[in-house]
């Protein structure tokens, strides 16, 4: 051993990973030409998903997708943004603190098909008597039961980014403005909200990117359906979802091939996602004032 | 008479202060309700389910009263084994790596790329490494599961460690270089055994992570209703074990169901404790 072999050892499994990277893409892209190249663009925005007839179009899955996180985000982010500021600025004991940190830290790493068997024998039942009680197909399972357990899920998640992007908000602005005779209220909303935006904004983000790749609960509560889900109650399917549910049972290479190309779209927007989050919060960084 | 429309104002905004700690005192209880009510019922569930049996025994035949998932424990204990002993030096190596070249752009890079790598979604982990290992071996097995979850390990345990090499004091660095000992030398014989905590809570953080895994199991490591021992053979798995039985119509293995959850979110927990009393110190 000497210091170049070291280095080139360093370099080599350096490497490792950014093969695995370029990897995963490659594979994803060869492996769901297939499918690509029998449906073109209809690839994207047809409406049939169909493994016998052999149609492979993604639509019901995208508008799956987005539709369950557009509801998660409705519900999760006056919830997050409440508990964010009652953690970063308002609890002033330590002991509540540390137990409110901990409670979030707990549910953040609870396994998902946790939250997915919680919400099979715990939300799928009330979903079921509302749904009735409403004159909607009583399933239970679909978008409105997958969409609560996906808000339930990032809440951790996103009041912790909430808390610490506040935290990080330099202390001298704070006490500047209660020098000034401002009350609480004031403070928050006027001072700490607008310096810690662009982290809070970018916790959303990247709460969002979970959110839009999240499989086991989704999959467990969605009712896997392969049509265009018409309401809160309708069965359906989200990208992660139809991958988890058919991928074993593939009828036939297409089959296969599209539902790689499912998880394609998938990395992609997650990627995308990601990187603008990210981004966000190193300008979050450099905007807290000090 | 201007004193008092000073003090009215003042009111209005104490009023509206108050108004605000409301609107968000109320949500924040109702997330703070629900997430005790989640965790509560996870325990309650799952300790109905916990005996010797759902220890020691092998699943029991469709619809049998009774047995356990023993299987399921060893095959995630198999899956852990393969994940870590992947995921370990390879992220300590890349680590290594981002604490030698830190700040060039080649780093930077290799940053990057390791963040968007632990925002892939699990189940995309799953599909790619069904077509990199189960396809050329012809069968799912303990050892594709556990290449899918050291992929899962891998970013964040890169992350961390390199963390911790971050904060061992540059003068280690400094004197050991100036007492002639060669770089490579003082990293590895100074700086990694100074990082030493650190890597071993990444380490345990990663099989936290990995532990509750479902998506990348599902088309790898496939789950097995028998006990295997056999690395190249379907295993099954804590996680794989809650996804099938809560599918199925017997009320005995939906309480087994709840059982494997409680098992998983204790080994979990204990895991995040452990590593988070030591942080304290």
């Amino acid at each position: 051993m000497n210091d170049k072999r070291f280095n080139v050892l360093l370099g080599f499994a350096a490497l490792v990973v950014v093969f695995i990277f370029a990897g995963f893409l490659f594979t994803l892209v060869v492996q769901s030409l297939p499918a690509v190249k029998q449906e073109g663009a209809a690839f994207l925005y047809g409406s049939e998903w169909n493994p016998v007839t052999t149609r492979f179009g993604a639509l019901p899955f995208i508008i799956g997708t987005l539709m369950t996180s557009a509801i998660a985000l409705a519900i999760a982010i006056p919830l997050s943004l409440s508990a964010g500021v009652v953690m970063g600025e308002y609890v002033n004991s330590i002991l509540v603190r540390s137990v409110l940190n901990t409670l979030i830290n707990v549910l953040a790493s609870i396994p998902s098909v946790v939250f997915g068997l919680w919400g099979i024998e715990v939300v799928i039942p009330l979903v079921r008597s509302l749904a009735m009680s409403v004159g909607a197909p009583p399933y239970g399972a679909g978008i409105l039961s997958a969409s609560l357990v996906l808000a339930i899920m990032i809440i951790p998640y996103m009041s912790s980014m909430t808390r610490e992007a506040l935290v990080n908000v330099h202390a001298g602005l704070r006490e500047g403005a209660y020098a000034l005779g401002l009350t609480k209220q004031e403070v928050v909303t006027g001072i700490a909200l607008p310096f810690a935006k662009n982290s809070i904004f970018a916790g959303i983000l990247l709460s969002l990117g979970r959110a839009l790749g999240e499989t086991m609960a989704v999959t467990m509560l969605i009712g896997n359906a392969t049509r265009i889900p018409t309401s809160l109650f309708s069965l359906g399917n989200t990208l992660a979802s139809v991958i988890a549910s058919q991928f074993n049972e593939a009828a036939s290479d297409v089959h296969r091939s599209a539902m790689i190309g499912l998880a394609l779209i998938l990395f992609v927007i997650t990627m995308i996602i990601g990187w603008f989050g990210r981004t966000l919060m190193r300008k979050g960084m450099g905007a807290h004032g000090e | 008479m201007e004193n008092n429309v000073f003090t009215g104002e003042y009111k209005r905004r104490k009023r509206k202060d108050i108004v605000f700690r409301l609107a968000i005192l109320v949500p924040t209880g109702i997330v703070v309700s629900l997430l005790i009510l989640i965790l509560a019922q996870v325990v309650v569930n799952g300790s109905k389910a916990l005996n010797l049996d759902f220890f020691f025994q092998q699943q029991k035949p469709f619809g049998e009263v009774g047995g356990g998932v023993v299987q399921a424990i060893v095959g995630t204990i198999m899956l852990l084994v393969v994940a870590i002993l992947i995921a370990l030096p390879f992220s300590l190596l890349a680590a290594l790596y981002l604490y030698e070249h830190k700040g060039s752009k080649r780093a930077n890079a290799l940053l990057d790329v390791v963040s968007t790598l632990q925002g892939i979604p699990s189940i995309v982990i799953g599909v790619v490494i069904y077509t990199w290992v189960v396809v050329p071996l012809k069968t799912f097995s303990a050892f594709a599961g556990g290449i899918a979850l050291s992929i899962v390990m891998l970013p964040l345990m890169i992350s961390m460690i390199k963390e911790s090499l971050d904060m061992v004091p540059s003068s280690y660095l400094e004197a050991a270089l100036a007492l002639g000992v060669p770089r490579w030398r003082a990293v590895v014989e100074i700086i990694v055994p100074a990082a030493a905590s650190g890597i071993l809570e990444a380490t345990g953080l990663g099989i936290a992570r990995a532990a509750g895994e479902t998506a990348p199991l599902i088309f790898t490591s496939f789950g097995n209703p028998f006990l295997s021992l056999n690395f190249m053979a379907p295993v099954s798995a804590l996680p794989l074990v809650i996804y099938e039985y809560v599918k199925s119509p017997y009320d005995d293995w939906h309480q087994k169901a709840w059982g494997a959850a409680l098992l998983l979110v204790l080994f979990v927990l204990s895991l995040n404790l452990l590593i988070g009393t030591r942080k304290k110190r």
